[in-house]
């Protein structure tokens, strides 16, 4: 665990601060997000295990506010025995939490004849296990709070089993009903739990894949997202329209899903 | 020790919020396992009285707050010396409530009875007295304190003097009080005498403290911060005075606990524990405006007698009015200046708060002198206090305009309070208080606790490090 050494400004009445910790900030939707959140004041730690793109992340960011915003720690999310260290010391470092954002993530290639257990068992540990590590204490402190918002970033492969890649969908399904899951639990205290479904965002995760369609930027991504965290939403797609495909897609019955090729 | 569970504290003026860690110990041994805990999880800690400053005094986000209030005990009272020995959460509303029947009464008071001796020491408030009779610091005579290098020590103004005089004024930064010795004043009746009258502007209001502070036991203005012109500054002084001894014909009625009780409904109807409700439908420019003329053109020559509560503890006559200022709560900006160049000063930022269409809700104004504590914020002159109310759009403006009022003060020799001013800025207090002053605080607080455990928000935004 390496941390950058900035000290962040303290709160006072005329500039309050949020606090978030962005869980898989390094690139993609995640620095997109970073980027976002510290337009709109928050103070944030990063996180990813890239550390040479979260120290010039953090950089750009604080450069172009002159002033801390965004401070990073090395992780690696399947080294889960290290959250309950971690977390504390930044929320102790950040000076509160206000809003937790779960964003990392694989998606291995398989092709469409293969089994690899070996891709299937990382795409799982750090999909879902890694996020399961993070939200179960996450949870259990804004529990106490009786406040707080998760963000976890799902999918909408998520939402069925498809032949391309097993692994994807089912690490996407777990995570998206871990947080219904969760949402159950903590929405009565106050605490926001948005599940987020992006479709095809223009993103390292993205740059083999072929037959893309409605590719959307990050910094798209990141204003849908950042918007639905201020309405305070349950459940987003981004970009909008995925909404009713999928309603589409999840209601194909089996027979017929059975026959489609994607 | 127990878990320490994590909340949400805010402060008095509803302004600020934080994650903390809360602890409250129930005695003194509890405090140094605390002081461990943190040492051994990195985490600091702000010790917190009643939590009425207006800032983040009583804060530490992702931190410990060290809750005193459960150390409240009298520990030694004796009614013919008027010496009383208490743990620090002890709150002013139950110390004069446990001494007043004696014939005493304490001999500096806040505006609010909530607050704690810890705190009322860790801040060393003022009254309405305070030309007079100083800061509270001055009437202790002992105070037992832990500190966090793991020392237990006992300070007077003349033993341990330097951190006495430290730790008075200290913002709770150098170490935990766990007894305070303090004098108490003799009185002579439950009531004061009052004298209400209005000024037609700030150079008579400034001139009224200055003339009829030596010939009262308490004096304080009221501000209309709308008024412009030839009126701007006008107000309403108010002063005080102890009856003498045989004045009263019957002190042991008016000295009881009950006579000083604030009546519960406000005109007789409204219960009090609501008008906060209805206060926050006026909390706007035009309210305010009508509220304060009204209040001016009505205002005549007066005089009447007063129970000690009633006239001391304005801020608790009305339950919860700090909630009147709305969501986003209000902030305090009070400064310090010479008696030479107030008028001036203060004539400039009442002006600035005008034209920026951000007028001060309420003004008070005081006497001072000055005193030998470490951070002191007094000094030979007077204070204007302005609440400020924040909205979801004036925090720019706001912002801006106290740091303009920072300059004009530093430029005018003035000082600032920090129990109440939260935008005070390192490089502000460092340029008020004397970089002298700074250091001999600095090496203070290496000896008292060279891990910096004791770390409040306010610590950290005012004497920040790297200034």
């Amino acid at each position: 665990m390496t941390k950058s050494e900035q000290k962040l400004a303290t709160a006072t009445p005329l500039s309050p601060k949020k606090h978030a910790i962005l869980v898989g900030a390094s690139s993609g939707i995640g620095a997109a997000l970073a980027h976002r959140l510290a337009d709109e004041g928050y103070q944030i730690a990063l996180l990813a295990r890239r550390e040479e793109m979260l120290s010039t992340l953090t950089d750009e960011i604080n450069t172009k506010y002159g002033e801390t915003r965004a401070i990073y720690y090395i992780h690696d999310v399947t080294d889960y025995d290290a959250v309950s260290e971690l977390l504390p010391k930044i929320i102790t470092d950040l000076g509160g939490l206000d809003t937790f954002i779960f964003n990392a993530g694989v998606a291995h290639m398989v092709g469409l004849k293969k089994y690899d257990f070996e891709k299937d068992r990382q795409t799982v540990e750090v999909n879902l296990l890694g996020a399961l590590a993070w939200l179960n204490p996450v949870a259990e402190r804004f529990q106490e709070l009786k406040s707080g918002q998760i963000v976890g970033v799902s999918s909408v492969a998520g939402e069925r089993g498809r032949v391309g890649n097993p692994a994807y969908n089912t690490s996407k399904a777990a995570l998206s009903t871990h947080l219904e899951a969760l949402r159950n639990r903590l929405d009565k205290l106050g605490v926001n739990v948005l599940t987020v479904k992006p479709g095809f965002v223009q993103t390292d995760m993205v740059k083999d894949a072929k037959k893309l369609f409605w590719v959307i930027s990050p910094e798209q991504a990141a204003k849908d997202i950042y918007e639905a965290m201020q309405k305070r939403k349950q459940e987003i797609y981004t970009p909008a329209r995925w909404r009713l495909v999928m309603f589409v897609v999840r209601n194909i019955p089996s027979f017929i899903f059975r026959k489609l090729t994607f | 020790m127990k878990k320490l569970n994590l909340t949400q504290l805010g402060n008095f003026s509803k302004s600020l919020t934080a994650t903390v860690y809360h602890a409250q110990p129930r005695f003194t041994e509890e405090i140094i396992e605390i002081f461990d805990f943190a040492r051994e999880n990195g985490l600091k800690i702000a010790p917190r009285g009643a939590g009425r400053s207006y800032n983040d005094a009583a804060l530490k986000g992702g931190g410990i707050v060290l809750d005193l209030s459960l150390l409240r005990c009298v520990q030694a009272w004796d009614s013919e010396t008027g010496i009383l020995r208490a743990q620090p959460g002890l709150t002013l509303e139950s110390l004069w409530q446990f001494i007043l029947s004696d014939g005493w009464w304490p001999p500096v008071v806040s505006g609010t009875m909530k607050t704690t001796l810890g705190g009322c020491l860790g801040m060393n408030v003022h009254g309405k007295n305070n030309f007079k009779m100083g800061t509270i610091g001055e009437h202790i005579l002992e105070f037992d304190a832990v500190l966090p290098n793991g020392k237990k020590v006992t300070c007077s103004p003349k033993k341990n003097k330097n951190l006495f005089y430290g730790m008075i004024s200290g913002m709770g930064m150098l170490g935990i009080f766990t007894s305070v010795t303090m004098q108490m004043k003799r009185v002579y009746s439950g009531l004061v005498h009052v004298k209400e009258w209005n000024v037609p502007n700030l150079e008579s209001q400034l001139g009224a403290l200055f003339r009829e502070s030596p010939e009262n036991d308490y004096i304080v203005g009221w501000l209309d911060g709308m008024a412009r012109g030839t009126s701007l500054g006008r107000g309403q002084m108010h002063a005080a005075n102890y009856l003498v001894e045989g004045e009263d014909a019957d002190p042991d009625d008016t000295t009881r606990v009950a006579f000083q009780t604030l009546p519960d409904k406000f005109f007789g109807v409204v219960p009090k524990s609501k008008l906060h409700y209805l206060m926050g439908l006026g909390l706007n420019n035009l309210g305010v405006w009508g509220v304060n003329t009204a209040k001016y053109i009505v205002g005549r020559d007066k005089s009447y007698q007063q129970p000690h509560a009633a006239f001391h503890f304005l801020l608790d006559y009305v339950p919860d009015w700090e909630k009147s200022y709305g969501k986003y709560g209000l902030i305090q900006y009070q400064s310090f200046l010479p008696k030479e160049t107030a008028l001036d000063a203060w004539t400039e930022m009442l002006t600035i708060s005008q034209k920026r269409k951000l007028p001060t809700y309420l003004g008070v104004t005081k006497r001072h002198r000055p005193d030998n504590f470490l951070i002191s914020h007094a000094l030979d002159g007077f204070s204007l206090a302005f609440d400020f109310k924040i909205t979801k759009n004036n925090r720019a403006k706001l912002s801006q305009m106290v740091q303009d009022f920072d300059k004009i003060v530093l430029e005018a020799g003035g000082r600032f309070y920090f129990a109440k001013n939260s935008e005070t800025s390192a490089e502000t207090a460092r340029a008020f208080l004397g970089a002298e002053t700074v250091e001999k605080f600095r090496t203070l607080k290496k000896r008292c606790d060279p891990e910096n455990l004791l770390y409040s928000d306010l610590y950290e935004r005012v004497f920040a490090e790297n200034v």
